[in-house]
C-alpha cells in the first residue's frame, strides 16, 4: 500500500463528485430531500378521527355524550345524520371512520336497567387506524360510564367508590408522549443514510467501465485494494457529512430527545456508512453500467431497509420465516441502535449485539469487496 | 393513420417480444414485492414480550397474569424477582411491557381497597404501545369485573347495574382488523405507478439516447402517434399488472373482492393515463437514462409516501396534505380499497374518479404537449 497512490486516486474520486452534477444531487439533495419527505409525511400519530354521529334520542345525556367524544380531542364530527341508511352512506363514500349512533330509548334504558349501549361503526378498511381509533373510543366511553356511576351515586348518597377495584397506573417509557415521529424519524436516517451509501458508491467502478478510462486504471501501477480503499475515502466522508445532516436535523429540528452517547452514536453511523459504501462498491465492481449499478443498487436497498428493517413495521409481528429474512437486512441493527440510543439513551454495553453485527457485516462486505475487484480488462 | 399507428405499435410489441427476460423482469420483482408486503407489513400486536414482577404471589396475582397471556395479545419473557430486572428488561429491549404487581395486591382487592398495578410499556414504538395500553386496560377491566363478581356479588350487583355505557363496535368492511387486506389493495397500485412511469421514461429516453428518435421522426409518422404507438403497450402491460396482482392478492392472500371489477378497470384506466403522462413528461425532461432514473425516483418516492398507502393522509401537516390532492395514487388508492372491501359503486367513488380524470387528461395531454416541443 503506497499512500502517495492512495492518495492520488482519493483525489481524482473527489475531483469526480465534484464536477458531476448527478452525484453532487445524489449527495446533498436527496438527503435533503428525504429527510423533509419522510420527517414530515411519516407520521402514525391518528388524532382528530373523523365521526358521524347519528343521535337518535337527541336528549341532554345523549348530547352530553357526543359532547364527550368531541371534547376528548380524538374525534371530530364531521357529519350529523338523521337516519339509518345514512350512516352506511357516509361509510361507504369515507366520509367518516366511525359512526355513533344512539337509540331512541338511550337515556330511558340507562336509568331504567342501568345498563345502555352504544353503537359505533367503523370502516376498517385501514386495520391500524381503525385499532387505535376504537381504543379512543372504549376510552371515551369508560370515563363516561364512571362519571354517570359517580354522580349516580352522588345522587342516591353513597361515597363514590364504595368497591375498591385494581387502580391501572400505566406508565409509558422512552417515549412519554407516544409520538410517532420520535419512533420513526430515527430510522428514517438509517433510510437516506442507506439509501445515499449505496448510489453513491454504485457509480464508481462502472464510471471507469463506461468512459473508458478502465485501462488507463488498470495500466497505472495502483494495485486492487489502493483503488478499493481511495475511492471509498471521499464517499466516507460525505456519507458521514450527510449522516451528521439527518442526525441533526433528527435531533434539532425535528426535536427527538437525544438521551444516549454521542461517541457511540457516531462509532455506529460509521460502521453502518461502512456498509453501506461496500454493498455499493460491490455491485459497482459487479455491473458495467452506471445505469444498471444504480438500479440494482436502488432495488437491494429500497425495499429491505423500508419494509424489512423495522422502521415502520415491527420485526416481531412479522412470520417467523420472514423474521428470519431481516436477520441480513443490514439496517435493521441500524435502526435499532439509532432508537435506543436516542431514546433509550443505551451504552455501548447495552448495544453489544447489534453492534457486532454490523461489525460482522462490515468486515465481510468490505472483504468480499476488496476480493471482487480485480485489474483486468476481460 | 391507423396504418402507421399500427407499424409503431408492431415495433414496440416486436422489441418487447424479443427481450425474452422481459417479461421475467416484470413480474416477478412484482411478485416478490407483493408477497413481502403481504407478510412484513403488518401494525398488529400480538404476542408482545412482557415482563412480570409478582411480588404478591398471590391466587389474584396470578389470575391477573393469566388474563393477560390468555389474550395472546402478551407473552410473558421474564419473571423478575426485582425491580431492576424490570428496569433491565425495558432498557435492553427484550421486554416491551412490564406489569409490577405490588406486595398485598390480593388482600387489598378483598378488603375493598384500592390495588395499585403498575404497568410499564416501552413507548419507543408509539404505535405498538398505544395499542398495547388499550389491551391492557380493556383486559384489566375485565378482570376486575370478574373479581368483583367473585368475591363480593353483593357490591358488585349493587354497583353493575346503577349506570354504565356499553360500547358496541363494529369494524366494517374488514372485520378481522386484517392489516393485508390494508396493504395488498394498495401495493396494486403503488408497484404499478413505479413500473409504469420508469417504463415509459426509459422507452422514450433510449430512444433518444441511442438516436432512433430521430429515424423515427424523419418517417411520416406523427408525433401523436408516436405518443401513442409507445403508451398503447405500457398501458396494457400496466392493466395486466393491475389484474395480476388482483389475482393473485385474491387467491394467495384471500382478500375479498367484493366490488366491481368494471369500475376498477375504469379507474385503472384513468389513473395509467395519469401515469403515462408522467412517464412522458419525465421523458422530455431529461436527455439520459441516467437521469432519468434519478429524475424517476425524485418524483415517484414522494408520490408514493404521499398517497395514504401506509400512512394515513389525516397524519400528514397541512401543506403536505394539499399536495396529495395532485396525487393521482391518492385517489386511485381510495377507488381500489373501496372495490376490494367495500363494494361501493361510482356513485359514491365519483369525487375520487373524477379528480382522476382530470389529472389523467391533464397530464397526458400536458406531456404531449411538451413532447412536441422537445422534439423540435
Amino acid at each position: 500500500m503506497n499512500p502517495r497512490r492512495l492518495f492520488a486516486i482519493a483525489f481524482k474520486e473527489t475531483l469526480q463528485v465534484w464536477r458531476d452534477p448527478r452525484s453532487l444531487a445524489i449527495a446533498l439533495l436527496m438527503p435533503l430531500m428525504q429527510m423533509a419527505l419522510l420527517g414530515y409525511g411519516v407520521s402514525l400519530d391518528i388524532r382528530r378521527v373523523p365521526l358521524c354521529v347519528y343521535d337518535q334520542e337527541n336528549s341532554q345525556t345523549s348530547r352530553e355524550l357526543v359532547q364527550r367524544f368531541v371534547a376528548s380531542k380524538w374525534f371530530v364530527v364531521a357529519r350529523v345524520l338523521s337516519d339509518e341508511r345514512a350512516v352506511r352512506d357516509a361509510m361507504d363514500r369515507g366520509t367518516c371512520i366511525g359512526a355513533v349512533t344512539i337509540p331512541v330509548n338511550f337515556s330511558r334504558i340507562l336509568t331504567t336497567t342501568g345498563a345502555a349501549s352504544v353503537q359505533t361503526v367503523f370502516d376498517a378498511t385501514d386495520a391500524n387506524t381503525t385499532t387505535i381509533a376504537i381504543g379512543y373510543a372504549q376510552g371515551v366511553i369508560a370515563q363516561t360510564t364512571a362519571d354517570f356511576q359517580a354522580r349516580w351515586a352522588a345522587a342516591h348518597g353513597l361515597r363514590p367508590q364504595t368497591v375498591g377495584g385494581v387502580d391501572l397506573e400505566p406508565r409509558v417509557w422512552f417515549n412519554e408522549g407516544l409520538d410517532s415521529r420520535n419512533f420513526i424519524i430515527p430510522g428514517v436516517v438509517a433510510v437516506i443514510l442507506g439509501l445515499v451509501g449505496a448510489q453513491l458508491t454504485s457509480l464508481t467502478i462502472s464510471r471507469e467501465w463506461e468512459r473508458g478510462t478502465m485501462e488507463q486504471l488498470v495500466s497505472t501501477p495502483v494495485t486492487a485494494l489502493e483503488v478499493m480503499i481511495g475511492k471509498l475515502v471521499p464517499y466516507f466522508v460525505i456519507g458521514l457529512f450527510d449522516a451528521a445532516f439527518c442526525l441533526c436535523a433528527t435531533a434539532f429540528w425535528f426535536q427527538v430527545p437525544f438521551r444516549g452517547s454521542l461517541g457511540t452514536l457516531m462509532l455506529t453511523t460509521a460502521l453502518f456508512t461502512l456498509v453501506v459504501l461496500g454493498i455499493g462498491y460491490l455491485v459497482s465492481v459487479r455491473i458495467r453500467s452506471q445505469l444498471g449499478a444504480s438500479q440494482v443498487a436502488l432495488i437491494l436497498t429500497v425495499m429491505p431497509i423500508n419494509l424489512l428493517s423495522g422502521y415502520t413495521f415491527p420485526i416481531d409481528q412479522m412470520p417467523a420465516p420472514i423474521q428470519a429474512v431481516t436477520l441480513v437486512v443490514y439496517a435493521r441493527y441500524f435502526v435499532t441502535i439509532l432508537r435506543a440510543v436516542f431514546l433509550k439513551g443505551s451504552t455501548i454495553g447495552d448495544l453489544a449485539v447489534p453492534i457486532l453485527a454490523l461489525v460482522l457485516y462490515a468486515v465481510a462486505i468490505i472483504w468480499i469487496a476488496a476480493r471482487a475487484f480485480r485489474k483486468r480488462l476481460d | 393513420m391507423f396504418d402507421r399507428l399500427w407499424a409503431m405499435l408492431m415495433k414496440e410489441f416486436l422489441e418487447l417480444r424479443r427481450d425474452r427476460w422481459a417479461m421475467f423482469r416484470l413480474i416477478v420483482p412484482l411478485l416478490i414485492q407483493v408477497v413481502a408486503f403481504g407478510y412484513a407489513a403488518t401494525f398488529t400486536v400480538n404476542h408482545v414480550a412482557t415482563s412480570v414482577l409478582d411480588l404478591d404471589h398471590s391466587q389474584a396475582s396470578r389470575g391477573l397474569v393469566s388474563h393477560f397471556v390468555a389474550t395472546g395479545r402478551f407473552e410473558v419473557v421474564d419473571i423478575a424477582e426485582t425491580q431492576r430486572q424490570i428496569t433491565r428488561d425495558l432498557d435492553t429491549g427484550r421486554a416491551t411491557v412490564a406489569i409490577v404487581i405490588h406486595a398485598g395486591f390480593e388482600q387489598n382487592l378483598n378488603n375493598g381497597r384500592t390495588a395499585p398495578l403498575q404497568v410499564s410499556v416501552d413507548g419507543t414504538n408509539s404505535n405498538t404501545a398505544l395499542i398495547a395500553l388499550g389491551y391492557v386496560s380493556q383486559i384489566v377491566a375485565q378482570f376486575q369485573a370478574e373479581q368483583m363478581a367473585n368475591a363480593w356479588p353483593a357490591q358488585a350487583a349493587a354497583v353493575s347495574p346503577s349506570v354504565s355505557v356499553l360500547l358496541q363496535e363494529r369494524p366494517w368492511f374488514n372485520a378481522g382488523l386484517e392489516d393485508r387486506w390494508f396493504f395488498i389493495p394498495g401495493v396494486i397500485g403503488t408497484l404499478t405507478l413505479i413500473q409504469v412511469v420508469s417504463l415509459t421514461a426509459f422507452a422514450v429516453v433510449r430512444e433518444r439516447e441511442v438516436g432512433t428518435l430521430e429515424q423515427i421522426m424523419v418517417s411520416p409518422i406523427r408525433p401523436f402517434e408516436f405518443i401513442l404507438g409507445k403508451a398503447v403497450p405500457f398501458f396494457l402491460i400496466g392493466l395486466g399488472e393491475v389484474a395480476l396482482i388482483t389475482i393473485f392478492g385474491v387467491l394467495w392472500f384471500h382478500i375479498p373482492f367484493v366490488g366491481s371489477p368494471l369500475v376498477m378497470l375504469l379507474g385503472a384506466s384513468l389513473f395509467l393515463l395519469a401515469a403515462l403522462g408522467l412517464g412522458l413528461l419525465l421523458s422530455t425532461l431529461s436527455r439520459t437514462q441516467q437521469q432519468a432514473f434519478a429524475l424517476n425516483f425524485f418524483v415517484v418516492n414522494p408520490l408514493f409516501i404521499l398517497s395514504g398507502f401506509a400512512f394515513p393522509i389525516a397524519a400528514m401537516p397541512r401543506v403536505l396534505q394539499w399536495f396529495t390532492l395532485i396525487n393521482p395514487l391518492r385517489y386511485f388508492l381510495v377507488i381500489i380499497r373501496a372495490e376490494f372491501l367495500k363494494g361501493v359503486g361510482v356513485d359514491a367513488l365519483w369525487p375520487d374518479l373524477s379528480a382522476l380524470a382530470l389529472l389523467g387528461v391533464g397530464m397526458f395531454t400536458l406531456s404531449i404537449l411538451r413532447f412536441r416541443k422537445s422534439l423540435d
